[in-house]
Parts: C-alpha cells; structure tokens; sequence
C-alpha cells in the first residue's frame, strides 16, 4: 500500500513525459490521486518489509509514522496546488520531473530503511536540478549547477556515513539497513561521532544552515516560484527530517555531543538570515533568506532536545512548509504582473490588488510568527525549549520574531503603501486559479493556527521515544 | 623425462575458441575475396564471441569451477570467470561497434589502408576506393583472447603471455583510426613505447619474484611470501609488477597516455577497449595481489593507497579543464581506476568484500563506458566526430533521446542512485572502509564531489544552454550500434535498481583461489 504511495507518482511521471496530448491534466490526475492515495494510506497502511539486495542486507521496508504522515500530507497537498499555479509558465517537461520529485520525497518520509532513504535523497535531486535548469531566469544554469554541486556534496558525505553503518552492522553479524537495526547497533564512541557529523553535514547543506546555506538564494532567485515551493517547502525538510529522523534517532549520544555547536550554527542561520533578508531588493531572494532563518529555528528546536522543542520543531516543519509556498507563490503571482522581482521597481500596489495585498500580508505575518496563525504555536514551543537549553540562546533566538516582523513589514511597505505607480499598462489583482491554489494554504494556515491539537498529536508519540533515549544518553 | 601438463579442455574451450576464431579472421583476410572479407569477418567474430560466453557460462555453472589447469598455469575459478564473461558481453557489444558502417557514408571507422602515408595519393586513391580494414576482427579477437587468458592466469609466465597478447593488438588498433589519422598514429606510437616499456618493468618484476619463489605459481609464490615476505627480491618484484599492472589500468602516475590513447583511437575502438581493458588487468590485478602478495598487504596497501589517492584527485580534476569529450572520458577513466584500486585496498573476505566490489564496479563501469563512448561516435559534423564540448551545447534540446541516455551514463558514472555505478561506487568505499582504509575513502568521497562536476556540466551543456550555429548532429546509427546503446542504459539502470541478483552471483562466485 506504500510501496502505492511512492509509485502513483512515478507513473505519473513517465506518463507525463511520453503522453502526447494533455500532459499536464494527466500530471494534475496523478497528482490529484497521490492526494487521495496519501490521505487513505494515513488511515490505513500496513508496513512493508521485503528483502531487496540481500548481499547489501538492503530491505524495501517503508512505514508511516506520525510524523512521516505529517511530510507526507504537506507534500501530497502542495504538490497539485504548486501544479494549478505553474500551468501558465511551464512545460509537460517540468510537470513530469514536479511528479518524479514528488515520489522520491514521499520515499526518503516513508523509508523504514536506511538505504533506500539514501537512494531517495539523492533521487530527488536529479528532478529538482531539471527542474531548476529548464524553466527560470538567466542565470538558472549556472544556479542549477550549484545546487547540485551543494547538495551532492552533502550527499557523498552522507554515503560517507552510510557504508560506516554497513562496516558496523557487517562487524555485529549479518549486514542490515532496517533504521531499527541499526538503533540497536552498539557504535563505537569515536565512530559514532564521525557518523553524525557526516550526517550532519549533508542534512545541514540540505536544510540550509549556515555556512552551507549559499546555494538557497541563489536558487530561488533563478528558478520559478513553483519549483521554489518544492524545494524549499518539501525537498528541504528532508533535511530537518533527516536530523530528527537519523542524528537524534539512531546516533543520540553523538547529537548530543555536538549540540553546543550545532545551536550555535543554528543561531547564527537565524540572525544572519533575516538581517540579509532584511537587506534584500529581490523579493524571491528574500523570501529564500527568510526560509534560512526559519531552518534555523527548526534546528534550534530539534537540538535543544526537549519535548516542546522538538514537537515545535515538526510543527514548524509544517506550518513553514505552508506559510512558504504562500509566500513563494504570491510573490510569483506578483512577479508576473510586474515583470520583475526587483522590490524597488514596485509601488503603491495596494490600490490595484487588494486581495494580492491582502494574502501578502497574511502570509507574511504567519511567517513572522503572528499569534493566530500556526506558525506562532511552533514558534514558541521552540523558544521556550531555547530558554530551557539556555538563557542566551533563547534571547537570541527572540531576535528572529523581531526580526521578522521587520522584513515582512518592510517589504509589504515599499511594495504595496505609497503613491501608486502610473505605469502603462494597469495591474489586474489575483484571478480565480490564483485566488484557487492561495485559499487552501491560508484556510491551513488559520485552521492549524487556531487548532494545532491534531499536528501536536500526531508528532508526540513520535518525538516521546527520541527525547527518552537523549535523555537518557546525556 | 619431460611429461606435458594435463588441459582441461572442457574449461579452457571458450578461450581456446577466441584465439582459434582470430586465426580463422587471418585466415579469411588471407584467401578470401575482398568484398566478401566484412560480412565473413564480423559474423565469424560475432559467432565465436557469442559461443564463447555460452561456454563461460556454462563453465561458471558446471563443476569444474574452482579447480586450475595446466600445472596451476590457469585457474578456473568463480571471479576469473565471471571477469572472463564480463570481457566477452563487452566485446560483443565491441563488435558491433566496430561493424558500423552507417555513420560514416557507408564506410568503417577505420582506416581504408594503414599503410598508405596521411595526405598523400595513395590513401586518397584507398579512400576513393572505398577500402577498408577487416584485419580488426581478428586483431580484436586476439585482443579478447589475451583478456580471457589475463583473467585466469595461475602463474607468472601465463600472466606475461596474455598481457602482451592483449597489448599488441590494441596498439594496433589505436592507430587505425580512418579521420584524424596523424593523431591516431600519435597515440598509437605513445600507447605502443610506454606499453613496450611497463611490459619491460614488469618482466624484470616477474623475474625479481621468480628469483625469490623459486616458482612461477602464484599460489607457490604466496606461500613463499608469507614464510619469509621481508625479501627485498620480493618488495623489488612487487612493485615493479605493480608498474607493469599500473600502466595497464591507467593510475597515476602511468596515466599520460589515456587521454591521448582514448582521443586519437577510433570511438569505437576506445568504446570496447576502456572496458574490456580495465575489466581483465583489474581481474588479474586482483589476483596476483591476493593470492600471490597476500601476505605483504602491510607493504603494498599504503603503497596502492597513495597511488588510488593521487590517481583519483588528479583524474577528477583534469578531467575538468577537458574541452573534447573523448579526452574528458579518458580522464574520468583515469579517475575511475582510482576508485577501483580504492577497492583493491579492502580485504578478501567470505561475503560481500573487496573482490566482489571491484568486478560489480567493473561491470557498472563497462556498459556505462561502452555506451558513453557509442554515443560520442553519433554526434558528428561535416568532418566526422565532433569531440569538442561547446559544439556539444544544446544537444539534449535538439536530441533529447541520445541527450538523456548520455546523461544517462553520465549520472551512473557519476555514481547517483538508481544506477549501476552508485553500487559500484558504494560497494568499493565499503570495502576500503571495512579495511580501515578511512583516509582514502574520505579521498575518495571528496574526489567523487569534484568528478560529478564534470558530468553534470555535460549534461548542463547538453541540456540548459541554447544550441549554438555550428552545432553538432546525431547521425542515425545502424541497429547494431542502437542496440547496444540501449543495451548498456537498460544494464546501468537496472543494475542500479535491482543488483541482487548480480550481488549474490559474485557473492557465490566466491573469492580468487590458489
């Protein structure tokens, strides 16, 4: 039934890409039924578990837990969204990789398996490097190149970590991958320690996190906004997943170990985003800088490793992923209009596009953590758990709020307030499939703000297990 | 009273068969009437080929496995054999290669008449013609007949002997090329004296060795070198065969005549033999150094190590100054070697270990090479192959079938999942890492970052950038060339996807015996 999951959008995919006639309605129907598909298989779905390079002790092994279901009901939603807004700009090209990127994503959030969580790691980037190279600004090539050369490097350094767990389970009897082998794997000290930095390494260029992190703007300046959302929204939580999922999950002693610097990393991301992003005149590179900021609240959240951390971490996940794609896409519905993504090219678009203006602000402000709005739950749950590690890190981490506020401020002020504009040509506000894909993620965005009970139960029992064994490491 | 060794026949048939099928090819080149010499050749080629894997196989199923032949001259054992037959697959591709005729106007990618001088009226008047060399059928028999035998040798001498059955031919070869003939013939003279000379080095080794055994068998010598392995005849010896070997195989610092090599060689001739080379010194490579040297694998380990080290560092990043594609692919060969001497550096255990990593990485590393290579001889101009890479630019968007089954094998060298060479790549890391061998891993692993930028700018090229004026076309291949094309992607991929089955047959084959 998993093993479902992963393939409707892989079909969908290579039909997309042969299908003559209509392939984006075909990608939207298979988009449309890994939606359905997702939303059963979280209901009812059995684990899978079948040998698959016996030599390797590789297993086809996927499961869903809540927090896996969470991933995967954030991808499985966005993507037919992200596909309504894309249809004007893109080919059946982009359309086919959107689908293949969508399968190996939900494949790294279902994998029971160390290995095949690899292969889908690395998977993803070869849709998502096609996806940025092909449709998007002049420089997209050259932007491709370096997402690649980033997130590949991250990647090796990931093998890196991979063959050191076969070496050990090798060592300990018959090789296995299963992650609950491989948690019960007795590591070394040293050993352990070397793999989680090398797992680090290739979670934190993948999140971003600072010094990492430079390939985001670039990006996400280059590439669509469409293709932003997946990266930024999807792609990059396999990044934060990856970190709760396998550094805390199966090297706990070792996260622990390396917390101190991790926080500091994190802190840094936090500040050093949001003054950047503060600095920015390209509106896509801000909001690109403003995800490295929040990344960095996420890993703060997951490494001070309390209870309310790391729950606000996987909310944060979430709640990000949909405040994001708002973001991103509201920003590509004014970037078509206008032209351009330059800031200071635009004025006083307030009176023209009232409803453009509207959801700018809402999404803007859920990102900047207004109380109401679901980010604000995750946001605090983070921050007290910053408090709880330590005093200064929580003072710090406050910063971000403040912050926030002044680049989504800031940027709605020098957008849409002021003398309009007399241009040419008058702006139009938001048509009906704008306004189609926006009211999904704001209805999200108010219901999850209002009620986050279900998002903190799904990810409790998943984060309970996890905060016991650190705890019981440290 | 001399008595002459007893041959098992029943397994040495396949090679026999090879060498037999190129005396016939001499043979046919000799008597039989010139435009009837192409058709004859390529069929009794293919045939032999064909006939010689089924025996392979056959042997790698039978019972004979695992015994040697010929006073322990030859030994038929499971990873000879599976290298034996992953020389022959390659070769038939190789074959096919060799035959296209379409490309070119009707002719072969060789030159019409080796003999005539480049510029002046006789090759015109072979050119006009229309002559072509059919003698590479049997040269490249005689080539796959020495491979056969590289992968199988039990001792010394036999070791000696089938290195320059293979070497010779291969020469040859390289210098056959029918556009471009003053750059073939460059590479060939190169190829033929550093040849000529690692051959040298690795006679002197042998005898160095011999001189300490007191035997040619590998087995004898390794029993020698585990009672007293302190012998300077012997660390003499062993590096010097290393040489020998290392030049074969194309490591740093023996390196300097790949790129030229694969450049100047006709495609298809650079095609089969990137692979079907690599495939049999390594399978002999391993051998001697772990049967032969085993117990000296203190002194040799750090010695290969330093050697894997440098060969992919420099490998990678010369392969990224590349401007023509047939030179990138010689570097990225170069790298590639690197990576399989990392291999080398693991220890031979029972289950999953060094020996069956090297020959997965070989096998993923032949069709990705033979099917890259096939692709190079497509795309051409006005004036035959275009190897320079800004005329590459934009193929992917006129062509997007060749663009995305040469990215393809780009992907699957560059070692990403879901092909071949990612389990190629993983299986020899982790067996230098289950060694301890960290530092060259990590090496390893940094090499690897910098070899997937050369790749992935190809497919950049090819993809993402607008096609230039000039820009090269594909020409229709001929459905042999097509065939093994689609071949060597559908292996990287599936080989990528489902290598159980691949994993347990050299799990099974089991580790290299005395």
């Amino acid at each position: 039934m998993l093993t479902t999951l992963v393939l409707i959008p892989f079909v969908g995919a290579l039909v997309t890409a042969v299908m003559p006639a209509r392939p984006k309605l075909w990608a939207f129907g298979f988009a449309i039924a890994t939606l359905i598909a997702g939303l059963v298989t979280m209901f009812t779905a059995p684990d899978t578990d079948v040998v698959w390079m016996e030599p390797l002790g590789v297993h086809w092994a996927l499961e869903m837990d809540g927090f896996g279901k969470l991933m995967v009901l954030l991808t499985v939603v966005l993507v037919p969204l992200v596909m309504v807004a894309a249809v004007k700009d893109h080919d059946k090209r982009w359309y086919a990789w959107a689908l293949a990127l969508e399968a190996f994503a939900l494949l790294t959030f279902l994998a029971a398996d160390l290995f095949v969580f690899y292969i889908a790691f690395e998977a993803t980037l070869i849709p998502a490097y096609f996806m940025i190279g092909q449709h998007g600004g002049p420089n997209r090539a050259k932007a491709a190149l370096k997402f690649l050369m980033f997130q590949l490097g991250g990647g090796l350094v990931l093998l890196g970590a991979l063959i050191g767990f076969f070496v050990v389970s090798s060592e300990a009897g018959a090789p296995s991958y299963l992650i609950s082998d491989l948690a019960r794997l007795d590591i070394g000290t040293t050993a352990e320690r070397w793999i989680f930095v090398a797992m680090f390494i290739a979670f934190a260029v993948k999140a971003p996190l600072f010094p990492v992190h430079t390939w985001l703007a670039d990006t996400t300046e280059q590439a669509t906004t469409p293709t932003s959302v997946l990266l930024v929204c999807v792609l990059d939580k396999i990044g934060t997943f990856g970190m709760i999922r396998l550094c805390l999950g199966l090297v706990p002693e070792a996260s622990a170990w390396a917390t101190p610097v991790v926080i500091v990393l994190a802190l840094i991301s936090i500040v050093y985003g949001a003054v950047l992003a503060i600095g920015q005149d390209d509106l896509l590179r801000l909001i690109g800088l403003t995800s490295l900021s929040h990344f960095g609240l996420i890993t703060l959240g997951i490494f001070a490793a309390t209870r309310e951390g790391l729950v606000g971490a996987i909310l944060y996940m979430v709640n990000h992923g949909v405040a994001t794609a708002a973001m991103f896409l509201i920003a590509g519905f004014l970037i078509a209009r206008k032209g351009t993504a330059s800031i200071s090219s635009m004025q006083g678009l307030e009176k023209a596009t009232p409803v453009l203006a509207g959801t700018f602000l809402i999404a803007g402000l859920a990102t900047a953590g207004l109380p109401g709005l679901s980010q604000f739950v995750s946001e605090i749950m983070v921050l007290i758990s910053a408090f709880d590690y330590h005093w200064l890190v929580g003072v710090i981490a406050v910063t971000a709020i403040v912050l926030a506020a002044i680049y989504v401020l800031w940027a709605y002020q020098r957008i849409f307030t002021g003398p309009a504009q007399l241009s040419r040509r008058p702006v139009r506000d938001l048509d009906r499939r704008e306004v189609g894909v926006l009211v999904p993620l704001l209805v999200a965005l108010f219901f999850f703000g209002f009620v986050p009970g279900p998002l903190i139960s799904a990810a409790q029992p998943v984060v309970a297990p996890l905060v016991d064994v650190i705890q019981a490491g440290e | 009273m001399f008595e002459s060794p007893g041959i098992s026949y029943a397994t040495l048939w396949p090679v026999l068969l090879v060498l037999g099928v190129a005396c016939a090819g001499v043979v046919v080149e000799a008597f039989a009437p010139r435009a009837a010499r192409f058709n004859a050749q390529v069929s009794l080629a293919l045939a032999g080929l064909v006939a010689a894997l089924a025996g392979t196989v056959a042997v790698g199923a039978g019972t004979a496995l695992g015994a040697s032949t010929g006073e322990g001259a030859l030994v038929i054992d499971g990873p000879g054999v599976f290298s034996q037959g992953l020389v022959l697959l390659v070769s038939l591709g190789g074959v096919a290669l060799f035959a296209e005729r379409r490309l070119d106007n009707g002719v072969s990618a060789f030159a019409g008449q080796a003999a005539a001088l480049p510029g002046t009226s006789a090759e015109r008047t072979a050119s006009q013609r229309g002559l072509e060399h059919t003698e590479v059928y049997p040269l490249m028999m005689f080539a796959v007949g020495g491979m056969m035998l590289f992968c199988i040798s039990g001792d010394l001498l036999m070791l000696f002997v089938a290195l320059e059955v293979l070497s010779l031919p291969l020469y040859l070869l390289t210098g056959l090329a029918r556009r471009r003939r003053l750059l073939s013939q460059e590479a060939a003279l190169k190829y033929f004296l550093l040849g000529a000379f690692s051959s040298g080095i690795f006679l002197y080794g042998l005898a160095l060795v011999y001189g300490f055994a007191g035997s040619m068998s590998l087995a004898e010598i390794g029993e020698a070198a585990a009672e007293d392995g302190s012998s300077p005849l012997l660390l003499l010896g062993i590096g010097l065969m290393a040489v020998g070997l290392l030049f074969k195989t194309g490591a740093v610092p023996f390196h300097s005549w790949t790129p030229d090599v694969y450049q100047g060689a006709p495609t298809p001739v650079t095609a089969w033999m990137s692979a079907a080379t690599k495939i049999a010194a390594f399978a002999a490579m391993l051998r001697l150094f772990y049967v032969a040297f085993g117990a000296e694998g203190e002194i040799w380990r750090p010695a290969i190590g330093v050697v894997a080290v440098l060969t992919m560092l420099l490998g990678a990043s010369f392969a990224i100054v590349q401007t023509d594609v047939k030179r990138m692919l010689g570097y990225s060969a170069v790298a590639h070697t690197g990576f399989l001497l990392t291999g080398l550096l693991g220890v031979q255990t029972d289950a999953f270990g060094s020996t069956q990593a090297v020959l997965f990485y070989l096998t993923a590393y032949g069709f990705a090479t033979l099917g890259a290579f096939a692709i190079v001889s497509l795309v051409r101009g006005p004036n035959g192959e275009v190897g320079s890479l800004d005329r590459w630019a934009g193929l992917g968007r006129t062509n997007p079938w060749v663009g995305a089954t040469f990215a393809v094998f780009l992907l699957s060298m560059a070692g990403l999942p879901l092909t071949a060479g990612f389990i190629g790549k993983w299986g020899v890391f982790a067996a230098a890492l289950g060694a301890g061998q960290w530092p060259v891993v990590a090496v390893a692993i940094g090499s690897s970052i910098i070899a997937i930028f050369f790749y992935v700018r190809v497919i950049m090229l090819m993809f993402f950038t607008d096609a230039r004026e000039d820009v090269a076309t594909v020409s229709t291949p001929s459905y042999a060339t097509s065939v093994v094309i689609a071949l060597s992607a559908v292996a990287t991929v599936l080989l990528g996807v489902i290598p159980g089955p691949v994993l347990s047959l050299l799990v099974d084959a089991g580790g290299f015996i005395g």
